[in-house]
């Protein structure tokens, strides 16, 4: 609640888009080379004075959003080789500051994004692929995608645990019964890399992404269940 | 004088079961802060450099560099630090968001204004910041702290109630004391619309900082004197939530309503679009 150390001028517009744009380029193993970025509701009404367009490049290019050069991000994306092109989009019944970020990377990998901006530079991807997925970046994230099958959540789960890592939250979601289905895993800490790579192995698997966490340790004090007024009040 | 408070210290202990920080790396990481914020005062302070579309740059620095004409030099500097950050925040600048950037200049002002009045050190504001960054979850756990889905009240209301208990704690007020600052800072903020002039983070927004660093000094000195919100703080959070709901999408930093739609206000709306 403290921060972040950022470039101004909004928290929700310029620190939160860059981070959404952090967490879009992490759904790809490769360096994006195009992006089109759908803005809803206030991100397209007041993003344009807010920065917003240049924090959402900034993020994708791995910026932070205390970045100095977040201010000329588009002539940075220009040096790094990624195209990008903004329109404005309906999302539906999201909160009003969100963005939809279609990514393709420099081999053709490609990742869709719908996350959105909920003050105070926190965001919260609402959608990866499609899925329905729920996840911060405050802390690490493991996504795959796969085939529904039998067990698979509970072998994900096992591989988890004897990593030594803990899960905090879990969604799963599926297109149908044995159809494509996403698990995204909110983790206490990063998966080790063996671990990553045996679970790539499973045929079920279609991708698997560990999304770093995305906000600096201090932003995120007071985090958690913190019922503060009821608890010195009574 | 600042002692931690028990309420700070439950904040503190909360936070490093959460995150897995020892309380030192958490303290180490609020002092930068601190020292972050001060930063942005100091380069708010020393420029006139107007902002992204010219409405404001020079307006902390103005008051700095005035007489202090109703010999009152604590509101003076409260007032022009607040300014400071939001100024350097206009122009693109480095600021740390508290809780939202628009709203960055409320805690720097009152709670360093105050320390600086005082003499006091940055160590000495850790835990009254520990304690604000606790209240800011609190609140967010009711509502949005964004001007985008509660109007200005739930930001730069936040940011008071946040500033008013960090305060209260610096002056060495007790747990209930804090709480009842931050909930008579909040109840006195409620209804206020977010309407920034071409929705630019500018108008009102820097002047707007100043004002409420000085609402949450007050807070702070009512509720040092024992003074408590009739209504209990977590209700006057609910009915702040309720009335974010109820306020209509063109006040809610949409640029549609308010001071935006003012002929001026258009006015520059139409320019900007130019650019």
């Amino acid at each position: 609640m403290i921060g972040p150390v950022m470039i101004g001028p909004s928290s929700s517009h310029t620190a939160g888009a860059c981070r959404i744009g952090l967490v879009a380029r992490q759904l790809l193993r490769e360096t994006p080379a195009r992006a089109s970025i759908g803005l809803h509701a206030s991100f397209a009404k007041t993003g344009k004075g807010h920065g917003t367009l240049q924090a959402m490049v900034a993020g994708l290019l791995g910026f932070q959003p205390d970045d100095a050069r977040l201010p000329n991000a588009f002539a940075e994306a220009e040096a790094a080789g990624l195209s990008f092109e903004f329109h404005d989009t309906d999302l539906g019944d999201v909160h009003p500051n969100s963005a939809q970020i279609e990514l393709t990377g420099a081999g053709g990998e490609r990742a869709l994004l719908i996350a959105s901006s909920t003050g105070g530079g926190v965001i919260e991807a609402i959608r990866v692929d499609g899925f329905r997925v729920g996840f911060s970046g405050a802390s690490a994230t493991l996504l795959t995608r796969y085939t529904d099958a039998l067990g698979v959540i509970a072998r994900v789960a096992s591989l988890v645990a004897a990593d030594h890592v803990n899960i905090a939250a879990l969604v799963c979601s599926r297109e149908k019964r044995g159809g494509a289905a996403m698990l995204c895993i909110e983790l206490d800490g990063p998966l080790s890399p063996a671990a990553l790579s045996f679970m790539s192995g499973w045929p079920e698997m279609d991708w698997v992404r560990m999304v770093r966490p995305i906000m600096d340790a201090g932003d995120t004090i007071g985090g958690g269940d913190v019922p503060v007024l009821a608890g010195t009040t009574a | 004088m600042n002692a931690p408070s028990p309420a700070s210290a439950w904040v503190l202990e909360h936070d490093c079961a959460e995150s897995g920080l020892d309380a030192e790396t958490v303290k180490a990481s609020m002092l930068g802060r601190i020292r972050e914020m001060r930063d942005s005062i100091r380069r708010g302070l020393s420029t006139d450099a107007p902002s992204i579309t010219g409405m404001v740059g020079w307006n902390a620095k103005g008051l700095h560099d005035a007489p202090d004409v109703l010999n009152a030099p604590l509101l003076k500097r409260v007032q022009a630090y607040a300014m400071a950050v939001n100024e350097e925040n206009a122009r693109m600048g480095r600021i740390v968001a508290a809780p939202t950037a628009g709203s960055a200049g409320t805690i720097p002002g009152a709670l360093i204004g105050v320390a600086d009045h005082l003499g006091l050190s940055d160590e000495q504001l850790i835990m009254p910041m520990v304690l604000a960054a606790g209240i800011g979850q609190a609140i967010s756990r009711q509502m949005f702290i964004s001007g985008a889905a509660g109007g200005c009240q739930a930001e730069i209301g936040s940011s008071a109630a946040m500033a008013a208990a960090a305060v209260t704690e610096l002056l060495g007020g007790s747990s209930r004391a804090c709480v009842h600052a931050a909930s008579m800072a909040l109840m006195n903020t409620i209804g206020l619309v977010c309407d920034p002039v071409g929705g630019f983070v500018e108008v009102p927004c820097v002047s707007r900082n100043a004002f409420f660093a000085v609402h949450a000094v007050s807070s702070a000195q009512l509720a040092l004197a024992g003074l408590e919100s009739f209504i209990p703080p977590d209700e006057v959070v609910g009915a702040m939530a309720q009335v974010g709901r109820m306020m209509p999408l063109e006040l809610r930093e949409t640029a549609e309503g308010g001071l935006a739609q003012t002929p001026t206000g258009l006015a520059v709306t139409a320019r900007m679009e130019g650019k």
